[in-house]
């Protein structure tokens, strides 16, 4: 059995180990100069409000009804994405967003494309099992 | 419900009834979403995929959430010999969650969102959520004589406690512009704190589960031993460092791959723990199996294995790229979730609910068919996942890629197998859970 001295150490070591690396997280985050602008700030308070992470993927994370829409922008252009803003399909509803949330929707969708890129077949793999964009 | 919150019937036992609701509604949520996907545009106009995917992953996060409470205060009772801080604080908890989960149902149907994945209400709905969780956590404290000399669940319940608080405060920092205003940066957080956040409910999942074995077997030595407590740390280690691979491919520092990818590889010994005592796991349950809560134990630890083979070849970067973003992590989530704290917290559900005016007795039958279909009906659906998975992975590192609508249609029976076993899958838990229920429902009644 451990003495709780042990265990208290152990766990105290551990905790200051995780605040100590969160505060750094914080602190150092990937983007240090982000430039969102209004526009595309907007883009991204109306993507949440209509929980469009419920059927996309932002770098494969979402729902997986829809395809991953971190870089439809380039991809696609913005007037395919502005066609089906507009209308919806056959799966996705037509959320009769008015001109202006459909520019701020898609500002928004182009500064997820300048953030980085997506494909899993973009990644190299190296041997030891790691993989760099 | 209204008779039980009353003071004088007020027991834990309301936090596990109100869960096992949650937990079949969540399901039906489920098999809404799974329909959906098979004929496409189901539903579109009245409940589309954006309501009906939160309806189920809250419901179900809910039930999660109310059993593992309920669990903890229940077995946090028997083990302080009935000394529970403050009732009057359990109910209040409870009424905050109710009041919440009431609350964020009611904003998804009526289209309300502005969160984020798997807590999509508005921000201001978690506050119920925060104060009743640090009600949780004072009556939790002020119930333990002193911290000196306890058994390993209770650590593993103050762990979860404190770090679900911390990681669901956390996975709000979004709200301040800093966190907010770069794609990149939001993910990289809201990543960090759920990753966590899912290594708290474990805890207090595998806390409950430990303590329920230590009375099955009538042996408390295991949860003093070193071993126990060095599997609590190496799972706390993995809680606070291990939550890098779920975004391996955003672009972040290099060391958060490093970190997550060789904190991930330490889940190794955990399988290979389970390897070795395999044979005493199996002598065990050979004894034990008859016991109602206990074969959801044993089936429980099934699923960690296969999980958790699952879980380690995700954690390998390289394997990573192709299964990220496919079914199979589907297959991860609802695989754990299912498998191992469902029918954990099941095995706990059955142990707190089992003493009623009425025996269960004549009911054997029919849980043993439920507990039967639930598992075999659980691994169609969890193959049907890995096997969509595979597909659409294949399809993703394809150089010369058909639409994704296409691919799509070309994964529809693998849907269909999934949506057919979750219609299962339901049937063998309400078969499961329906004398429990049943049998309280009337001797409550009946008390009156
Ligand atoms: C009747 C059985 C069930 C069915 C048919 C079902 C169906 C679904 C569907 C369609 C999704 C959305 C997948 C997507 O994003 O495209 C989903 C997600 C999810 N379900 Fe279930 N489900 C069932 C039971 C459960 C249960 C019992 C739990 C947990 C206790 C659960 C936990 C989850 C979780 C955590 C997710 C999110 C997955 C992720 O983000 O990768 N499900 N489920």
């Amino acid at each position: 059995m451990l003495p709780d001295k042990q265990k208290i150490i152990v766990f105290i070591v551990l905790c200051i180990g995780f605040l100590s690396y969160s505060g750094f997280l914080y602190s150092h985050l990937p983007v240090s100069n982000p430039n969102f602008s209004i526009t595309e700030a907007k883009g991204k308070t109306l993507w949440q409000e209509h929980n469009c992470t419920a059927c996309h993927q932002i770098y494969g994370l979402g729902g997986y009804l829809g395809p991953d829409l971190t870089n439809e922008y380039s991809l696609k252009g913005p007037d395919y994405i502005h066609i089906f803003l507009q209308t919806g399909n056959n799966t996705m509803p037509n959320y009769h967003l008015s001109e202006s949330e459909i520019q701020d929707l898609i500002a928004y969708l182009k500064s997820v494309d300048r953030s980085g890129k997506s494909d899993p077949r973009k990644f190299s793999i190296n041997t030891n099992g790691t993989i760099n964009q | 419900m209204e008779l039980s919150i009353n003071k004088a019937k007020f027991t834990p036992k309301v936090f596990i009834l109100v869960a096992l609701i949650l937990l079949a509604t969540g399901m039906l949520f489920g098999i809404l979403g799974g329909l959906q996907y098979i004929i496409p545009g189901f539903l579109k106009e009245a409940l589309s995929f954006e309501k009906t995917r939160p309806l189920h992953v809250s419901s179900v996060l809910f039930w999660i959430l109310f059993a593992s409470m309920g669990a903890v205060l229940t077995y946090l009772k028997e083990h302080t010999g009935n000394k529970l801080y403050s009732n009057n604080l359990s109910r209040l908890l409870f009424i905050l969650f109710v009041i919440s989960i009431l609350s964020i149902l009611i904003a998804y149907f009526s289209g309300k969102f502005g969160g984020r994945e798997y807590w999509e209400f508005p921000p201001i709905l978690s506050l119920p959520i925060i104060i009743g969780w640090i009600i949780f956590l004072i009556n939790f404290v002020l119930s333990l004589d002193s911290l000196k000399s306890q058994p390993v669940y209770i650590w593993m319940w103050l762990t979860g406690i404190i770090f679900f608080l911390f990681t669901f405060l956390e996975s709000y920092l979004w709200l301040f512009p800093y966190f907010n205003n770069q794609v990149v940066n939001d993910m990289n957080i809201q990543w960090k704190s759920y990753g966590s956040m899912v290594g708290s409910w474990n805890m207090l999942i595998y806390g409950a589960s430990m303590y329920l074995m230590t009375k099955i077997s009538n042996d408390r030595s295991y949860a003093y031993s070193t071993k126990a407590f060095v599997l609590y740390f190496a799972g706390l280690f993995n809680l606070m460092f291990n939550w890098g691979h779920h975004i391996y491919t955003l672009p972040t520092q290099p060391y958060v791959q490093y970190i997550s990818y060789s904190v991930s590889m330490t889940e190794l010994l955990i399988l290979g723990n389970i390897i070795y005592g395999w044979k005493a796991t199996l002598t065990k349950a050979q004894k034990f199996f008859h016991r109602d809560a206990y074969r959801f134990l044993v089936a429980a630890d099934v699923w960690v294995f296969l999980n958790l083979i699952l879980a380690i070849c995700m954690s390998v970067p390289a394997i990573n790229v192709y299964t990220h973003g496919t079914h199979i992590t589907v297959a991860h989530a609802m695989g754990t979730t299912i498998g191992i704290n469902t029918m954990l917290l099941l095995a706990v559900c059955y142990d707190i609910l089992k003493d009623t005016c009425i025996s269960l007795d004549p009911y054997q039958k029919l849980m043993k068919l439920g507990f039967w279909l639930a598992n075999s009906s659980l691994f169609v659906f969890w193959i049907a996942l890995i096997g969509a998975g595979v597909l659409k992975s294949k399809w993703q590192m394809n150089s010369d890629q058909i639409a994704f609508s296409l691919m799509m249609q070309n994964l529809s029976a693998f849907f269909i197998v999934f949506t057919i076993s979750g219609v299962l899958l339901l049937a063998g838990i309400l078969l499961s859970i329906y004398p429990l229920f049943k049998n309280h429902l009337a001797c409550f009644f009946s008390e009156k």
